[in-house]
């Protein structure tokens, strides 16, 4: 790719998902919404959109698209915006979240119009879809690459260890684990619910080629990707992440997992917003 | 695929199991998109050639069934005609979520072969046999689920399934030397049973390799003056109720399958029979909601009640008992 410096870019691209989000999150009103392991995506996913993923913004389809996987896909809000902010999803139905009868529930729903190909919610599948679909990509001699988002919690899920396992049986090259690492889940920290001691030595001895690396910052994400392409091995990335990135209040605090985002903390949020740049 | 008495006689002797696996080396050269995924069992499965001719269409995930499904889904997502196979209880219950997501929900389109379903491993124990698959599989939308008779209905099913829309669970049971129901070649249609004998005092609902016990008992119920019925219902879901219907004017109803007696076929007879009015009785065979000992596949159907002699014998005393 390129050497052309993305930095700007992804970092309006994070402000308007972060922007995004707090509407979503608003409009769901007393429905809730998974707040935090929403935010702690919002520089991977930015950077991937922006420079890394080929598609086309007129056609979710394409055929030389690369696929993506949101795996745990309760962090469905930091997806909608970006695939609103790619031109996938309109900012209206954007709000629409979660409400009767929407194409935008609280997990995604597979809507290949919407560029939205695989449902998930369901913890510990979407690495073997992934798998599927990069095997599938091989098969046909495409060049695309496959990047699937697993959450750290996710990762006491005994599937995603099969899925982890054959990745590099099947010599999956075109694959990319990414694993937010924001050390929380639903009902406390990693550590109190489930130790997952050493990830990045977890997904090494399974055969991946593994990388720790700070998942919101921008450089050190797009190095990563454009360094790691061409390496010969199924790919997890362990990016170190903080659940609740970006508001102040909700940085760290696992209270954020699934809450209500009242209008006054909306407001505070929007102030906090105009001030990142 | 060449269908003949011969090939018929010989399939029966091999067995479902072993006929799917060369039906699978048939039906790749007019499926040149068809992936076999399989857990470690090409032997058990018949598949040993086709993993040896057709490498580069047969994947073998190891023992992992949750990821085998998952990977069919993707699979199936870039458009192959997936089919997965491992032994009855891991390629429905071990993975039953996995089946929900992945193509009851998001309909990915994939074709699941359950080997050696119902009683035929019971000398292995109630690990190994599975008589829960239909009455779980039942509950996920947008799953076919096909039970065939012997080993001719399971190439027509196979065949059958690759061709469909949606995706479809071929649950084989019996061994080798499997009774043929079907000696000629027929018409076989998913979701349309099949009138196998005509009768006017009870009706035999069967499917699975118990049909051919259902049929022998037919034969000599007639003797005694008791007209049966058999109608092969191979597709359990969708549940064929325009056969059902010809059936309301006799005197008794039976269903007869190797699964348990909850949720099975006879759970589904019953939920569209009791939609009629004055719709005829109702007699289930089958596993009476239980894990037995073990034993060998004879020993296990006559300890359930679903051999011939059996068959007859509550036939006969729910008839007369009228």
């Amino acid at each position: 790719m390129e050497k052309k410096n993305f930095k700007n870019e992804i970092t309006n691209f994070s402000n308007d998902m972060r922007s995004n989000i707090l509407e979503m999150s608003l409009s769901a009103g007393s429905s809730s919404s998974h707040f935090g392991g929403a935010l702690s995506i919002v520089e991977i996913l930015s950077t991937l959109y922006v420079s890394q993923l080929k598609y086309d913004p007129k056609n979710p389809l394409w055929e030389g698209r690369d696929r993506f996987i949101l795996s745990k896909g309760h962090a469905c809000l930091a997806y909608y915006s970006a695939l609103c902010q790619i031109g996938y999803v309109k900012f209206n139905d954007l709000l629409t979240f979660e409400k009767d009868d929407s194409d935008f529930l609280g997990h995604p729903v597979k809507n290949e119009k919407l560029g939205i190909e695989f449902s998930n919610g369901s913890l510990g599948m979407g690495l073997s879809l992934g798998i599927g679909v990069a095997y599938a990509l091989k098969k046909k001699q495409l060049d695309n690459f496959v990047y699937v988002l697993i959450g750290d919690g996710e990762c006491n899920e005994g599937s995603v260890w099969e899925a982890a396992m054959s990745a590099p049986n099947l010599k999956l090259d075109n694959l990319y684990a990414i694993i937010d690492r924001n050390n929380f889940q639903q009902t406390g920290s990693n550590s109190e619910i489930m130790n997952l001691d050493d990830l990045k030595l977890k997904w090494s001895s399974f055969g991946w080629h593994t990388d720790e690396i700070d998942g919101h910052d921008i450089e050190s994400l797009t190095n990563y990707f454009d360094k790691s392409r061409n390496i010969k091995k199924p790919k997890a990335l362990i990016a170190n992440t903080i659940k609740g990135k970006g508001f102040s209040f909700s940085e760290n605090n696992n209270d954020w997992h699934h809450k209500i985002l009242t209008k006054s903390t909306y407001e505070n949020a929007l102030k906090e917003t105009k001030k990142i740049k | 695929m060449i269908i003949n008495e011969r090939t018929i006689k010989s399939w029966s002797i091999i067995g479902p199991r072993a006929t799917f696996g060369l039906a699978a080396l048939e039906l790749v050269k007019e499926h040149q998109n068809m992936m076999i995924l399989t857990c470690d069992v090409s032997t058990s499965a018949g598949l040993d050639r086709f993993r040896k001719t057709y490498a580069s269409n047969y994947l073998d995930l190891g023992i992992a069934e949750q990821n085998m499904i998952g990977v069919a889904a993707g699979l199936a997502s870039e458009n192959y005609n997936v089919v997965t196979t491992t032994f009855a209880p891991f390629q429905t219950i071990r993975c039953c979520e996995q089946i929900k997501v992945n193509f009851g929900y998001m309909k990915n389109k994939v074709c699941m072969v359950g080997l050696a379903s119902g009683l035929i491993l019971g000398n292995l124990g109630f690990t190994h046999c599975c008589i829960e698959d239909v009455g779980i599989l039942r509950t996920i939308p947008n799953i076919t689920i096909i039970s065939p008779a012997d080993s001719l209905e399971t190439v027509k099913a196979f065949q059958a399934a690759l061709k469909y829309d949606s995706s479809v669970y071929i649950r084989l049971t019996g061994g080798s030397n499997n009774p043929i129901v079907y000696d000629k070649d027929y018409n076989f249609e998913i979701g349309k049973s099949n009138i196998l004998k005509n009768g006017s005092d009870v009706a035999i609902f069967s499917s699975g390799s118990v049909t051919s016990e259902c049929l022998n008992a037919a034969k000599i119920l007639d003797e005694s003056n008791i007209s049966c019925a058999v109608i092969n219902m191979h597709t359990i879901k969708p549940f064929d109720k325009k056969t059902l219907e010809k059936y309301l004017n006799v005197k008794l109803i039976v269903s007869v399958e190797e699964h348990n007696v909850i949720g099975g076929l006879g759970s589904a007879i019953s939920e569209s029979l009791s939609t009629f009015e004055n719709s005829p009785r109702q007699v289930f065979l089958g596993i009476n909601d239980q894990y037995t000992k073990g034993g060998s596949y004879n020993f296990l159907k006559k300890k359930n009640g679903i051999d011939e002699n059996n068959i007859i014998s509550t036939i006969k005393n729910n008839f007369n008992e009228r």
